[in-house]
């Protein structure tokens, strides 16, 4: 009743190829973008700003990035923590380097030396597939987090091993370092996953996205219609370490100020994997579900006992938080193999012929 | 110049001036290869039976060990008197949990999952992971524990050996796990060439459509290898238990169980026990020779470019089977 197309004739393709075709869809759209924009930091706390919100922007963008090369591609990738990693290392070095250029370029541009990487680890990946490139990614996420802790050049020789953003600003305003307020940094976040996610949501709509597809659903066959697998696969590499390479440096600069190598080590990659998984494979719109999923469920677990006046030590509620976590989890793949993104369309479909069951 | 010397002569010129170090070194990779190989049986085991990449085989292992530690310190504290006595009923009670969990994984997990695709299952794994490793920590406490190894009657203390012009000590405890391996390999290979459950394993290893077409149930086919996957999880844990201690810092070495794995071929038991011994060996060597090179610690990424290297000339692991692909 509310959420029907009908009546809206397209008359253009321009219209038809529209990325929210439906009237409905783009109101929603832009409900959520004002309530990103501007909800967001006017109702919610500095503190909430800095510890929910932000990550889940960045996560996002990283899921985003797995997602184009798991969920469109089908390359099992166990390495994106380590490319998150190259990018958030990258833009440090690109930011010491031209400290006079606009902040947002070197974390932008730090993306390209995580593609640079990506590309690099994603080349025996003609040659095997599955669970053997898997454990070939492992390869890459070991080697540069054995990287980031041995090779001092990577955060100036900074004795503590950490890297410590520099203050930098955008219109006068501090937006990284010490002194940024979490809105400002926020704002910063949002509008540069806002960026990618429809610079994204074009790719996979895309010629590229396609073929991507193609390679994902069978590759030989992919191959003898005339896709050349090679370059196919080593751009989806390089695409989604751009991503998240992009997320690494804002995971660093916008969110923790600070970093330390074991940042970025093999449970980020499992995390991310997670947030791809539960959030459904192949979908952008996912990513974003995954990512809220696995960021909130902790902090609602561990808000629960307290709501109903339960006093359970801390560490116990830390070892309950865990369970329940990994029950959740066999429960949704059981539940909805396809994550998230599966049952928001199954949801919409409902509306769209309601009150009528179809 | 000198950068090459030091990479391709300098550490053979010090492998033959001190032969001694040498074979110590070896025998340390040799050691570990066979932990390693432990772990990948574990794997190994499961993916063959059930097609289930089974992440949490690591966990499995501290689990199991944990289950060990604590069963037996509550039952000292229960009042059996010896520590012997106690030792070997805590060690048939995680035999029986190891059963247990073996039987919940069937019910709960891999039933209302099968035919579901490979990443699906293997990301429940990690549920799985998630699970024990909260599991383990609320009941028996996340502090590491001291494996029971003399109430196990597990050897202690070292062989010293004189050769090459040097000694090389041989722990005891590693020749124990060295030969409880053997012994272990050996009687896997028993049970699956030998008995009747053995021989429907291997069918349905080859085919699941197949084997449930002659009357094979595939839900007994999966409790008995979750059962012996937990099995070797126990052993494996008491051993590498028995040389550092009860942890959850144990878990990172089933992530080193997974070149193994590559190394030797998702499916082949010999696989896993070579790639095992490759990789052991191939670290130590590397980490003691080539490491001071380039900055201690690559033994953290070696293992994995060693397989990768490998998987370059055969994608399929040394002994896998040949991969065909059909349209």
């Amino acid at each position: 009743m509310f959420y029907r197309e009908t009546g809206q004739f397209k008359t253009t393709y321009q219209a038809d190829q529209a990325v929210f075709p439906i009237r409905q869809d783009r109101i929603g759209i832009a409900i959520i973008l004002l309530l990103a924009f501007a909800g967001v930091p006017l109702l919610a706390s500095e503190f909430a700003i800095s510890s929910f919100f932000i990550p889940v922007l960045v996560f996002s963008l990283a899921a985003i990035g797995l997602n184009l090369l798991t969920g469109y591609t089908g390359l099992l990738s166990l390495g994106t923590g380590a490319f998150m990693g190259v990018g958030a290392y990258g833009g440090y070095k690109l930011a010491t380097w031209f400290p006079d250029v606009n902040i947002l370029i070197p974390i932008l541009a730090s993306g390209f030396v995580s593609a640079a990487v990506g590309v690099v680890f994603g080349l025996p990946s003609l040659r095997i597939k599955g669970f053997y490139l898997a454990v070939a990614t492992l390869a890459a996420q070991f080697f540069l987090s054995w990287c980031f802790v041995r090779i001092p050049w990577l955060v100036n020789y900074n004795i503590s091993g950490a890297i410590e953003v520099p203050t930098r600003t955008l219109f006068g305003i501090p937006i990284t370092g010490p002194n940024a307020t979490a809105t400002t940094r926020y704002l910063v976040t949002l509008s540069i996953v806002v960026l990618m996610t429809w610079l994204a949501s074009n790719l996979v709509r895309g010629r590229i996205g396609r073929t991507w597809m193609a390679v994902r659903d069978m590759d030989l066959a992919a191959e003898l219609i005339g896709i050349r697998l090679y370059r196919t696969k080593l751009l989806s590499f390089a695409v989604s370490s751009y991503f998240c390479g992009v997320a690494g440096a804002m995971m660093v600069f916008l969110w923790f100020g600070s970093s330390e190598a074991d940042t970025f080590s093999i449970n980020q990659s499992f995390f991310i994997l997670f947030m791809v998984i539960i959030g459904g494979l192949g979908s952008l719109v996912g990513s974003f579900f995954g990512a809220i999923f696995i960021l909130g469920t902790p902090i609602v677990l561990r808000a629960l006992p307290g709501l109903f006046g339960l006093s359970i030590p801390a560490a116990t509620v830390e070892h309950l938080t865990f369970m329940v976590l990994g029950a959740l989890i066999i429960f949704f793949l059981i539940v909805e193999p396809h994550g998230l993104a599966r049952l928001w369309q199954i949801g919409k479909q409902k509306l769209r012929v309601w009150p009528f069951p179809y | 110049m000198d950068m090459l010397y030091k990479i391709f002569l300098d550490p053979f010129v010090q492998m033959a001036s001190a032969p001694d170090l040498l074979v110590q070194t070896l025998w340390e990779g040799l050691v570990s290869g066979v932990l390693y190989a432990l772990i990948a049986l574990g794997f190994v085991l499961i993916f063959k039976a059930s097609g289930v990449f089974n992440f949490a085989q690591g966990i499995m292992v501290v689990f199991a060990a944990l289950t060990l530690v604590g069963l037996h310190a509550m039952l000292r504290d229960w009042g059996v008197s010896s520590g012997t006595a106690a030792a070997y009923l805590a060690l048939a009670l995680t035999v029986a949990v190891m059963f247990g969990l073996a039987f919940t994984i069937e019910r709960l997990v891999l039933r209302p999952l099968v035919n579901q695709p490979d990443i699906i299952l293997f990301m429940a794994t990690f549920g799985m992971t998630y699970f024990l490793i909260g599991l383990g920590e609320l009941v028996f406490g996340g502090e590491p524990k001291l494996m029971i190894a003399d109430d196990l009657h597990l050897p202690r203390g070292a062989i010293d050996v004189k050769m090459l012009g040097g000694f090389v000590s041989f722990q005891k405890i590693d020749i124990a796990a060295a030969a409880i391996a053997s012994i272990m390999v050996a009687g896997l290979a028993l049970f699956f060439q030998k008995t009747r459950i053995g021989r429907a394993l291997r069918a349905v290893a080859d085919s699941h459509k197949a084997a449930l077409s002659v009357g094979i149930s595939l839900e007994q086919i999966w409790v008995v290898v979750w059962f012996a996957a937990g099995i070797v999880a126990l052993v494996t844990g008491i051993m590498w238990g028995a040389r550092s201690n009860v942890s959850f810092a144990l878990e990172v070495i089933a992530l080193k169980a997974l070149p193994v794995l590559i190394l030797g071929g998702l499916t082949s038991i010999p696989g896993a026990i070579v790639g095992g011994l490759i990789i052991g060996i191939g670290e130590k060597l590397g980490e003691f020779y080539w490491g001071p090179l380039i900055g201690s610690g690559i033994e953290s990424w070696l293992a994995y470019v060693i397989a990768l290297l490998f998987l370059l000339f055969r994608p399929q692991g040394l002994f896998g089977e040949r991969i065909i692909e059909r349209i």
